[in-house]
């Protein structure tokens, strides 16, 4: 009762929240009160969910007699949900204090106050929902106000688009949301998650359920191929909304999907699990080598959130490998993966975020080429920044190395697997999960070359001041939660132990007492890891040297032009940009991302300059999407002629209908 | 008692591997002289170049910003701790648990990934240059590399080098097809990391297929020696990973008395000869590849680690 009360009561106190913001919208004080208070709400939320954690709290559930009347609202909060809980309070108070200094530059927060609140609360009562109603309402609400968040800006006609197309993805995944729930529930069957989970279901329903389910949460969260609104939805809200909507709102629909594969559809087939890796593979290496082509820093970073998301269903799908067979303690440790990456997706993803807002905030530009020479002008945001792209590249001793590691010691234990399609396709799926973080390592060091190290690309960046004291908080206490949980991941991962454990029914070894906070998830002979201890080596080996080499040695220092081989060019324009450091691996993955690339020469004696133009084509795009919406549009144009018939015409229709539904039975039966 | 001899071992590998960097990468120059038909600078001539170098004072551009400094302590450190955690002449030392393989991988890439920052970080026509190919040849190689390592982690049934290495020299192993195309994988993403011959020279400046010269360019002095110990560093890691991985002979086992220890150690200074002779040689007699010819090389690379991982399973199951 406890658990989930607090949940419950601040999920409400949130969605009551924007209905106050409404009114108070106008005011000078407004977004302190409503940013403050939501702040308040999640950290609440987020200290709740990791009490319940940490003391082994059993699952506790609530229901309100609101929504459908012979249902009602029912709430649950087991360690599943406190985790993604914890996970939504911190990010979401982030965001929240970090908005309080952030959204004074808002010039319509009338736009986003009423909605920001409502938004946290409705991801808190999707991942509380204990029924298919309430999941599906909370889910719809949770999609909506963050539609109403990306349109904050809506003068703007790349906005207006994105809204466009995140409203049609939306509904469409909430639709198909809802056949899998229907499915699920059955004819007679009742929609409260615990009768779900007793019911006894066909292979062939749970198969179409875990499909349907695919799809569903898939698109919220941006698999492949069903990710084309993600880059252009998350970084069209403003920014704090944007660290929200890839850093909490994805692990959401993480949830949701973990929710129904693993607990409610009953028990899975080991041939579902291919077919997650394959996507969760295809994800993760097409969103980051779309993140290594764009020029804008906040859509690198929303193509960067389908690459993470990738690698987390590819954990998942391991998971899903070794829970089919049977092999729970292996299942534990890929879920143990894709949970922590969750976490630290949020961590480092929310952090960069709100680095791109406080440059947009203090250049007014967003493209690489316009940035350049932050670190001069933002020297703290730009040092927060740095341990955001050094967690997110997956590099030791920060967190994102941890989760990739556990990732990669799950793909050590694949030859244990029976299938031999697995074991094959395992360790290839491995070496792509490599690829795609080598990669990353290359996008973050573009990322943060062209922004912020180098000279300054244009005018704007020449008066950029250092962003506002709330803003700075909220980044580096992010930044301090990337370096606690890569250097003491042990504490962490025995707190998400519980929820592992109530979904594939076994836990890994603890982790928490270890000897120097060593990682050590199988066995010690087999593999351990001390991010602590790696840190303080570099740390301690590092500053000695320094300081012999300065006393020793010497430390004379003398300041001068650059060198540049003898030729130094006082142009900025000289550096290498965003399309001329992408360039190697453009003409490398060519074939992957259907490059182009044309150099127009002025024919001899014409004094008129070369062009050299290039680019990259998302095929999802061109070959499924566009094919598609003609073929509505067309259909539709087509249609519209029913519109101008006479009451004959119509009747005769209605009447074909109806005969035709009447033969359909006939055959039916 | 024990804990200081092992805390002394420990601290012995990490002297050892700092005192031999430099005198392998003289070693190798040596020979490439001798096979050219020069005489060649002396095998200790790396160490004069780092304390001349060390004394110098240095210059830094006008918009070199903190982290240009503070990098080559960084990329120097976290070199020689990666190094320090591969087994030379012992197996089994305090703290050889600290970093599995996968982990030392990812070490070396946080290596690649502030050298690559500090390459941009001056603003210049040429940092940008090696930056941007050196990321281009680090994602083909590294995972090639983790695909090496999992080959040779599923034959070992482990990712710790201890164990590895214990494992290997067990005799248990036999000859195996996928470790063969493993060491061939290794040895082209060591050429690869190491910016050798036919990947990039390390010999030349002012020539537009260099990588990693390119990147350090703006560097000078104190900076500078840092960062040419972490490349010597560097190679002397992937030696000595080949060589404990494929030719683990000699290697002092867990709690080995002195005798064993100078054994080891005399070994493995074989070894290193060795390795240093066989680059020098291979150096020797091949061209330089054109930039983009690289990643099919890589590719290979990443296509034998991943077939020797492939047969492991099918010679496993006939």
């Amino acid at each position: 009762m406890m658990g989930v009360g607090v949940a419950a009561t601040m999920a409400a106190f949130l969605l009551a929240l924007s209905l106050a913001a409404i009114t108070i919208a106008g005011r000078r004080s407004a977004p302190s009160i409503i940013y403050g208070l939501s702040g308040a709400a999640c950290v609440v939320l987020a200290l709740a969910a990791i009490i319940a954690l940490a003391t082994r709290a059993e699952a506790t559930s609530l229901t309100v007699p609101i929504g459908l009347p012979w249902l009602g609202a029912h709430l649950v909060q087991d360690a599943l949900s406190a985790v993604f809980l914890a996970l939504l309070g911190i990010g979401g108070a982030m965001a929240s204090f970090y908005a309080i200094g952030y959204g004074r530059h808002e010039h319509e927060p009338q736009r986003v106050l009423p909605f920001f609140p409502g938004f946290l609360g409705a991801m808190t009562l999707v991942v509380l929902a204990g029924d298919a109603f309430t999941f599906l309402l909370s889910w719809e609400i949770m999609s909506l106000l963050s539609w109403a968040l990306v349109l904050a800006h809506h003068r703007d006609e790349g906005s207006r688009s994105a809204g466009y197309l995140y409203l049609v993805m939306a509904g469409f995944g909430t639709m198909v949301l809802l056949l899998a729930f229907g499915l699920m529930a059955g004819a007679q069957g009742s929609y409260e998650f615990a009768a779900i989970r007793a019911v006894e279901r066909s292979p062939g329903i749970a198969a179409l359920v875990f499909g349907l389910m695919v799809v569903g949460a898939g698109s919220k969260a941006g698999l492949v191929p069903l990710h084309v609104w993600l880059p252009v939805a998350h970084p069209a809200a403003p920014s704090h909304v944007s660290a929200l909507m890839s850093g909490v709102m994805t692990k959401v629909a993480v949830y949701g999907f973990i929710r129904v594969a693993f607990d409610l559809a009953g028990p899975v087939e080991w041939w579902m699990s291919p077919i997650i890796i394959v996507i969760g593979v295809a994800t993760a290496v097409m969103g980051i080598l779309f993140a290594i082509m764009d020029d804008d820093g906040k859509r690198i970073l929303a193509y960067s959130t389908i690459e993470n998301i990738g690698v987390i269903f590819a954990a998942l799908g391991l998971a899903l490998a070794f829970q089919a067979n049977g092999m729970h303690a292996l299942a534990a440790l890929a879920m143990t993966a894709a949970l922590l990456h969750a976490m630290n997706h949020m961590m480092f993803k929310s952090l960069l975020f709100m680095v791109m807002g406080a440059v947009l905030n203090a250049t007014g530009r967003r493209d690489l080429d316009g940035l350049g020479g932050l670190i001069h002008r933002m020297p703290v945001t730009a040092f927060l920044a740095l341990v955001g792209v050094t967690a997110i590249s997956a590099l030791p001793p920060l967190n994102g190395f941890v989760s990739e590691w556990l990732l990669f010691q799950t793909v050590l234990q694949s030859p244990q697997l029976p299938q031999p399609a697995l074991q094959f396709m395992v360790p290839a799926a491995g070496g792509l999960l490599a690829l795609a973080a080598a990669l990353a390592a290359a996008c973050f060091v573009r990322f943060y070359g062209v922004a912020f190290l180098g000279r300054a690309r244009s005018g704007d960046v020449a008066g950029a001041i250092e962003t506002d004291r709330w803003s700075l908080g909220a980044m580096a206490a992010l930044a301090a939660l990337c370096v606690l949980a890569g250097i003491l991941p042990g504490y962490l991962i025995d707190l998400i132990a519980p929820a592992v454990d109530i979904i594939v029914g076994a836990r890994i070894l603890p982790q928490g007492g270890n000897a120097w906070l060593t990682l050590v998830p199988v066995a010690d002979v087999r593999s351990s890891y001390s991010g602590f201890l790696v840190m303080v080596f570099v740390a301690v080996t590092g500053s000695a040297v320094a300081w012999l080499v300065h006393r020793l040695a010497s430390q004379r220092l003398r300041r001068g032009p650059a060198w540049d081989c003898g030729f130094p060019n006082a142009d900025p324009i000289t550096q290498y940009g965003g399309g001329s450091f992408a360039q190697p691996i453009r003409r490398v993955m060519a074939s992957v991302l259907a490059a182009h690339e044309t150099v127009t020469m002025p024919p001899p004696g014409d004094p008129g300059p070369a062009r050299h133009t290039a680019g990259v084509e998302d095929l999802a795009w061109s070959r499924l999407y566009l094919p598609l919406a003609s073929a509505v549009t067309g259909t539709t144009i087509r249609l519209n002629a029913l519109q101008f018939l006479t009451i004959r015409r119509y009747l005769g229709l209605v009447f074909a209908s109806l005969i035709l539904l009447l033969v359909g039975l006939a055959i039916w039966n | 008692m024990e804990l200081i001899w092992n805390l002394l071992l420990q601290g012995a590998q990490m002297m050892v591997v700092l005192a031999l960097a430099p005198g392998l990468t003289g070693l190798v120059r040596k020979v490439k002289s001798r096979l050219t038909r020069r005489r060649g600078a002396p095998i200790l001539q790396p160490y004069r170049d780092l304390a001349r170098l060390l004394r110098k004072e240095v210059v830094l551009a006008d918009n070199a910003s903190w982290l240009f400094r503070v990098s080559p302590y960084m990329i120097f450190a976290a070199t020689w701790v990666a190094a320090a955690l591969v087994p030379t002449f012992a197996i089994g030392l305090q703290f050889s648990w600290t970093a599995d393989l996968i982990a030392i991988v990812a070490l070396l890439g946080s290596v690649r990934f502030f050298l690559a920052l500090a390459g941009m970080d001056i603003g210049t026509s040429f940092g940008g240059i090696g930056s941007s190919r050196e990321m281009m040849i680090g994602a083909i190689a590294e995972p090639a590399m983790l695909l090496t390592m999992f080959s040779v982690a599923l034959v070992a049934g482990t990712t710790q080098l201890s164990y590895v290495v214990e494992f290997m020299a067990s005799g248990e192993v036999g000859i195996r097809v996928s470790l063969g195309m493993a060491l061939i994988a290794l040895i082209i993403v060591a050429i690869a990391e190491n910016a050798r011959i036919p990947v990039d020279n390390p010999s030349t400046h002012l020539e537009l297929t260099m990588v990693h010269e390119a990147m350090v360019l703006e560097y000078s002095g104190r900076h500078l020696a840092m960062i040419e110990l972490a490349a010597m560093l560097k190679l002397h890691l992937y030696v000595a990973l080949i060589g404990c991985i494929f030719s683990p002979w000699g290697i002092a086992p867990n709690d080995s008395g002195p005798g064993e220890l100078l054994a080891g150690f005399v070994f493995f200074l074989g070894k290193l000869a060795a390795g240093g002779i066989l680059l020098a040689v291979f150096e020797t007699s091949i061209a330089k590849m054109r930039v983009f010819r690289v990643p099919d090389l890589l590719g290979a690379a990443l296509m034998l680690g991943l077939l020797g991982t492939l047969l492991l399973f099918v010679s496993r199951s006939l």
